[in-house]
């Protein structure tokens, strides 16, 4: 199965982890239960979407990331900036500063996200006009929102758009582009790295299945590149090196980006978890059926506000808007295939697999299993206070109830009721007895 | 197992926002009992549209929803001013949603008829003044 071996880029360092339930309350799968003094995560329910990380006041949750030194190895270092990087600088006025930049720490070519994102934008105009698609399309640009969809959401797994990621495009284009140019290159000898702003992003690239593997070699933390990219970054000299990326394709770092970007009015941009998870509850019910396009960002903002970013997120996209000021609307345009109709869409941009529904394990093999199972859930949730307060380490008195039934846990580590019973007994002691004594 | 399982719910007839809410918490609890998708999707539409119903016409009411190994069954029952013609009711298109209700985007009249397209029985259970109360019932086979 391929959760139980689901490779996380979110982690824990228990000897940091305090055991208290900030982190508990805020994740919004239920995923974590705090179990011998420490935080534990359940992969099979993590979307790496990072609130964990964000929340946790002791820095005991961090997300797993490649180092810029595990590119030392490779002859021909490849950076994929996603657009979120432009935001992070004060006073960048051009973006070829920063590209010249990345070459200046060691990359010897650098293939720009927001380029690879124009492409999407133009397969997914394709995509939408193509008669008998399940409308709304949903984008599945955020890796955190698709893992979400195919955990919980069996309805609206066939709505994820089946266009690779511009991460994802980007490296292809990126490997194709250095073979041609240097012949003498091995497939092997080039290390292509895609500068994240989210764990998500580093648990996709990790998880890919064996027929799906992306052309992305190395994932770096966009804070570890940011300050190594400050001490470099020059902006008395002509830089050599320049960006080739539009106002469409730079868009796609704040919420709205990729939606704008089609085009196409009829849709919906929402971001931060919890309305991601309101929007897909309404969608699964069949409302919003009027939309055409619905963009879902886990993180507030958007990818600006990723966990591994290091400007705050709005500060971030405003600077983002002034930039786009100054670029072309948009670098990459689609021509028309020779023989192909003009919505083809070639099968390299595509995902080899639909989104697959990945349910969490029902409560039973059997169903009459699984009613006696929810029978006990049911009885055991009703005597419980309904505060969900989080002291057993079950994030609410529901999933309790569920953990006690799991076998994982026993009723009596409910806090508030184990006092209540601890203040009978005491009134019931005859304290005389022990004044004979 | 004989016993069903029952989850009531109270539907808030003030709150337009909150509609839908019971209908999630039926989604998640069906798909820990491994229904299948079909089934889950059947329920939680008819309850949404139910739960809907009662807000824009009832002031809110009860659900009930009893899970048995065969079947699930929906009870919608409200205090509300009862349907004086059913037949017109069910006909798709058909609302007697105020304005303002409508300019929501609800009370396109598709309400009863989708609950009735997508349960195997329906019953509808009215006396005008006094109440509703609709029974649904959605076939498990296995």
């Amino acid at each position: 199965m391929e959760k139980a071996t689901y490779n996380h880029s979110v982690t824990l360092r228990e000897d940091k982890c305090k055991g208290c339930t900030n982190c508990l309350r805020r994740c919004p799968t239920e995923a974590i239960r705090i179990r011998g003094g420490h935080a534990r995560i359940d992969a099979s329910r993590c979307i790496d979407c990072g609130e964990c990380i964000r929340v946790c006041t002791h820095k005991a949750k961090k997300a797993k990331y490649d180092l810029l030194s595990v590119l030392d190895p490779y002859t021909y270092k490849i950076a994929l900036p996603a657009p979120s990087l432009y935001g992070q600088f004060n006073n960048l006025e051009d973006l070829d500063y920063l590209i010249d930049g990345l070459h200046r720490i060691g990359f010897d070519e650098v293939y720009e996200v927001s380029r690879a994102a124009e492409a999407v934008t133009a397969y997914t105009r394709r995509y939408l006009k193509k008669p008998g698609v399940k409308l709304p399309v949903i984008s599945s640009a955020c890796p955190a929102v698709s893992r979400l969809i195919s955990l919980r959401y069996p309805g609206l797994c066939e709505h994820l758009l089946p266009i690779r990621s511009p991460m994802e495009l980007a490296a292809t284009a990126a490997r194709k582009k250095a073979l041609a140019e240097h012949p003498g290159l091995t497939s092997d000898q080039i290390g292509i790295a895609f500068i994240s702003p989210c764990p998500a992003k580093i648990s996709f690239v990790k998880n890919r299945p064996e027929n799906d593997k992306t052309d992305v070699d190395v994932v770096l933390s966009m804070s570890e590149v940011y300050f190594a990219l400050l001490g470099v970054m020059r902006q008395d000299i002509v830089p050599a090196h320049y960006s080739e990326s539009g106002m469409l394709g730079v868009g796609w770092a704040s919420t709205g980006g990729e939606s704008t970007a089609l085009f196409n009015e009829k849709y919906l941009a929402a971001d931060g978890i919890e309305n991601v998870i309101r929007v897909l509850d309404h969608l699964e019910d069949g409302s919003l059926s009027e939309l055409e396009f619905i963009e879902l960002n886990a993180c507030n903002a958007g990818c600006t506000g990723g966990v591994l970013t290091v400007e705050n997120p709005y500060i971030a996209g405003a600077r983002l808007t002034n930039l786009r000021r100054t670029l072309p609307i948009s670098r990459t345009m689609l021509r028309k295939e020779d023989g192909q109709d003009e919505l083809f869409i070639p099968e390299e941009v595509c995902r080899p697999d639909p989104f697959t529904y990945e349910p969490a394990k029902a409560l039973g093999d059997t169903f009459d299993e699984a009613m006696d199972k929810m029978a006990r859930i049911e009885r055991i949730y009703a005597r419980l206070p309904d505060h969900d307060c989080g002291s057993c380490g079950s994030p609410t008195c529901r999933s309790f109830a569920e953990d006690v039934v799991k076998g994982e846990v026993t009723e009596d580590e409910c806090i508030v009721n184990m006092r209540a019973l601890i203040e009978d007994l005491a009134k019931r002691i005859d304290y005389r007895n022990f004044e004979k004594e | 197992m004989s016993a069903p399982l029952v989850y009531r719910y109270d539907i808030d007839g003030e709150n337009f926002t909150s509609a839908g809410e019971a209908s999630v918490k039926v989604k998640k609890s069906l798909r820990q009992l491994g229904l299948s998708q079909d089934i889950i999707r059947r329920v939680s539409i008819a309850m949404y549209e139910g739960e809907i119903n009662m807000v824009i016409h009832a002031n809110g009411g009860c659900a009930t929803v009893s899970v048995y190994p065969e079947k699930i069954e929906i009870v919608l029952d409200d205090k509300g001013p009862g349907i004086p013609n059913i037949d017109l009711a069910m006909q798709e298109g058909f609302s007697t949603a105020p304005e303002r209700i409508r300019s929501l985007g609800f009370g396109a009249g598709m309400g009863l008829p989708n609950m009735k397209a997508n349960t195997d029985e329906m019953k509808i259970e009215t006396t005008v003044g006094v109440g509703t109360k609709i029974t649904m019932t959605v076939n498990v086979n296995r």
